[in-house]
């Protein structure tokens, strides 16, 4: 027999299967380690008693309390927020797509969104807020675009994640084209911010992330449900009970909001979306969705990667993003041989 | 006429093939040489097309002369050369993986023959065309393999859009890495980070008497493998039974492809969708003979390619934008109509 254990809690009740929630604990805990490491880490390391100090304004060192609190902290948070919502995004959209290549940064919607915050700074001139904003709209244009040209008498997955490859190949132009066409200070804002990385995270990016977050993790861990049920065919889900085009709407509507948050905070960040939801699958050999266990994986490996960027080839920063590109490269090529193999 | 020689014969063309055909292979000369003559005259400095005619010919020493003759020309000439390797090689890759969405660029052949030279000029830290060509070369032919194999095995073979999906991410990935290398290192790879975006400015006579020899060989190849890429596509019991030397054909293919998307790389960087757009309509002018679509996308893909150059160098004047961007704004469109046919055939 199967080991289930169910939390019951009023008229709540949830079903916690022992090894998720392994897997989960073990997630935390890791985050936890790398968010100390990350903390007392830098061109000025601190031991552990210090950067405790230094957190709880305890110490008498005002430059660490300077560093713990206002650069370093926040930019964990900030790397930790923002893989979570990378996680969950694909989560939603690798079931959605049919495929676990189908996940938002293939499928262009990173890429519009960093398409939308580019035209605000080359365009517009615009400050932080503009360009957050500028990449939620930018987010939700391109979602709009794909899902009109992928729609030809209902939504085939396949063609969804081909059409995206598309508009992303031809975004991604548009958005060199912006950053060759603009001014000199302007570009090299663009190209910063284009890179992906937290090196200007600051405590209100902190605030405004996890305030958005605040309203779309739930959202998405509520509709992992019927997301589940939506991936044994239309025709089954149906049969139980759930509207399938309404939740696939809402379905993508938070999926969209979550890659356009992620990415107004940290610049475009690859294959988090992709590796997050399968690597945590795999640990957690569930069924389903999955979609906290997803969300916690992301957060350890944006965090991970963050560190990565910093140190390796210090004190030269590697943007994150191109770490998170490298790492999920290998995973990829590794689940392509796998997949290819089970085939033939 | 034997049986095999009737059954290898290419499908009856339809009515009104051949007239399409002409005017198609017609009209592709036309456009080649007319956007030819606007890139001697187009950029930062526009040269009316009269003068251009006359320095042509009579150089007389002045800033505009050494322009077209030290600048355009072998400018020209390479996206020329480039452009013909790169639609020819998208056009056997299509042939040979039945597969309308493979091109050297989507597939990710091309980022693989980047990612060799990256890694070549990193480790031993020449950065001579003569030196790195080899290396791409080598992660063309890597990169040509490994779509192979994925095309190739099981049971069921990868359908057009599980092999297109894993060659973007690939690429994907595999820019990353490059990205890495060249942050890393960013004295060495000054004169990479356009070339990583895929670049044909300042690339001189040097780089186009390295890489010219060996895209001559690869379109040769490639036109003698037609009639087999032929009879193959009646499937490869029937290719055999015809008398086709399958294992030689595939090997001959692949041997091209490495050639001309590695020699193409190697010249201008890791260039998308020029080999996915052109055998496409060339495909739609002259039918699906083989025959005729290699010599088609051989003269047009050149005019596509110089076109994207022209209206790179005119877009961001008095800046230049590289013709990589531009053959992905120009070319994403196509492969987004491709995609969204109610089908996609297998060819």
């Amino acid at each position: 027999m199967k080991r289930k254990r169910v939390l019951v809690l009023g008229p709540l009740s949830v079903r916690v299967r022992p090894r998720s929630l392994t897997v989960g604990i073990a997630l935390l805990a890791a985050i936890v380690v790398l968010t100390v490491v990350a903390v007392m880490a830098g061109d000025y390391p601190l031991t552990i008693g210090q950067t405790l100090a230094a957190l709880f304004s305890a110490g008498d060192d005002p430059l660490a309390q300077f560093f713990v609190q206002g650069q370093r902290l926040p930019r964990v948070v900030c790397a930790v927020l923002v893989g979570l919502a990378l996680a969950c995004s694909g989560a939603i959209f690798q079931p959605l797509a049919g495929n676990p290549l189908g996940s938002p940064d293939i499928i262009g919607f990173t890429v519009g969104a960093a398409t939308g915050a580019l035209v605000q700074i080359t365009l517009f001139d615009g400050g932080p807020a503009a360009t957050a904003l500028g990449a939620v709209l930018g987010g939700f244009g391109t979602a709009l675009v794909v899902y009109l040209l992928a729609w030809r008498s209902g939504l085939a997955g396949f063609r969804l994640v081909l059409v995206g490859i598309g508009v992303a190949a031809v975004l991604q132009g548009v958005n060199s084209l912006l950053v060759v066409r603009a001014s000199l200070t302007a570009a090299q804002t663009a190209a910063q911010w284009l890179a992906g990385s937290f090196n200007t995270s600051t405590w209100s990016d902190v605030a405004i992330t996890a305030l958005a977050l605040a309203v779309l993790v739930p959202a998405a861990v509520v509709l992992s449900r019927p997301l589940g049920a939506m991936t044994m065919g239309d025709e089954a889900a149906i049969g139980i009970g759930i509207r399938v085009e309404p939740t696939r709407l809402a379905l993508v509507i938070v999926g969209v909001a979550l890659v356009s948050v992620a990415t107004a905070a940290a610049g475009p960040i690859a294959f988090v979306a992709l590796a997050a939801p399968q690597l945590a699958r795999r640990l957690t050999g569930a069924p389903g969705v999955g979609m906290i266990a997803a969300g916690l994986m992301g957060a350890m490996l944006v965090l991970a990667s963050d560190l990565v960027a910093q140190r390796l080839f210090a004190p030269t920063q590697l943007p994150v993003g191109v770490v998170t590109g490298s790492l999920g490269g290998l995973y990829l090529i590794w689940v392509l041989t796998r997949e290819w193999r089970r085939n033939a | 006429m034997t049986a095999a020689a009737v059954a290898a014969a290419p499908p009856q063309p339809r009515r009104g093939v051949g007239r399409r055909r002409f005017w198609g292979i017609a009209g592709s000369v036309a456009a080649l040489i007319l956007l030819a003559a606007l890139s001697l005259a187009v950029g930062s400095n526009p040269i009316p097309l009269d003068e251009v005619w006359r320095l042509l010919w009579t150089p007389d020493g002045s800033v505009d002369a050494s322009v077209v003759h030290d600048q355009r020309i072998p400018r020209t000439l390479l996206l020329v050369v480039v452009g013909s390797a790169l639609g020819v090689s998208g056009a056997l890759m299509q042939s040979l993986t039945r597969n309308p969405l493979a091109d050297p660029g989507v597939l990710g052949i091309n980022a693989g023959a980047s990612l060799a030279v990256v890694g070549a000029v990193a480790v031993f830290g020449l950065t001579s065309i003569w030196f790195f060509l080899w290396f791409a070369f080598a992660g063309a032919a890597a990169g040509a393999i490994i779509v192979y194999v994925l095309g190739s095995t099981g049971r069921t073979s990868p359908t057009p859009v599980r092999l297109a999906l894993a060659g973007v991410a690939i690429s994907m990935a595999v820019s990353s890495l490059v990205q890495t290398v060249i942050l890393s290192n960013q004295n060495a790879f000054n004169e990479f980070r356009f070339w990583a975006a895929g670049s044909a400015e300042g690339r001189g006579f040097p780089v186009l008497t390295a890489v010219a020899g060996f895209i001559v060989v690869g379109l040769v190849i490639a036109l003698c493998l037609g009639p087999a890429l032929n009879a193959l596509a009646l499937g490869e019991e029937t290719g055999r039974a015809l008398g086709v030397r399958v294992g030689l054909v595939r090997a001959g293919v692949m041997a091209a492809v490495a050639l001309l998307a590695g020699a193409a790389t190697a010249a201008i960087g890791p260039i998308m969708f020029v080999g996915l757009a052109v055998p496409y309509l060339a495909r739609a002018l002259c039918g699906s003979d083989q025959r005729w679509v290699l010599p088609a996308t051989m003269i047009a893909a050149p005019a596509a390619l110089l076109a994207a150059d022209i209206v790179g160098r005119v877009i961001a004047h008095p800046a230049e934008v590289q013709v990589g961007i531009l053959t992905a704004i120009l070319g994403g469109p196509v492969f987004i109509a491709l995609v969204r046919r109610r089908r996609i055939e297998a060819l």
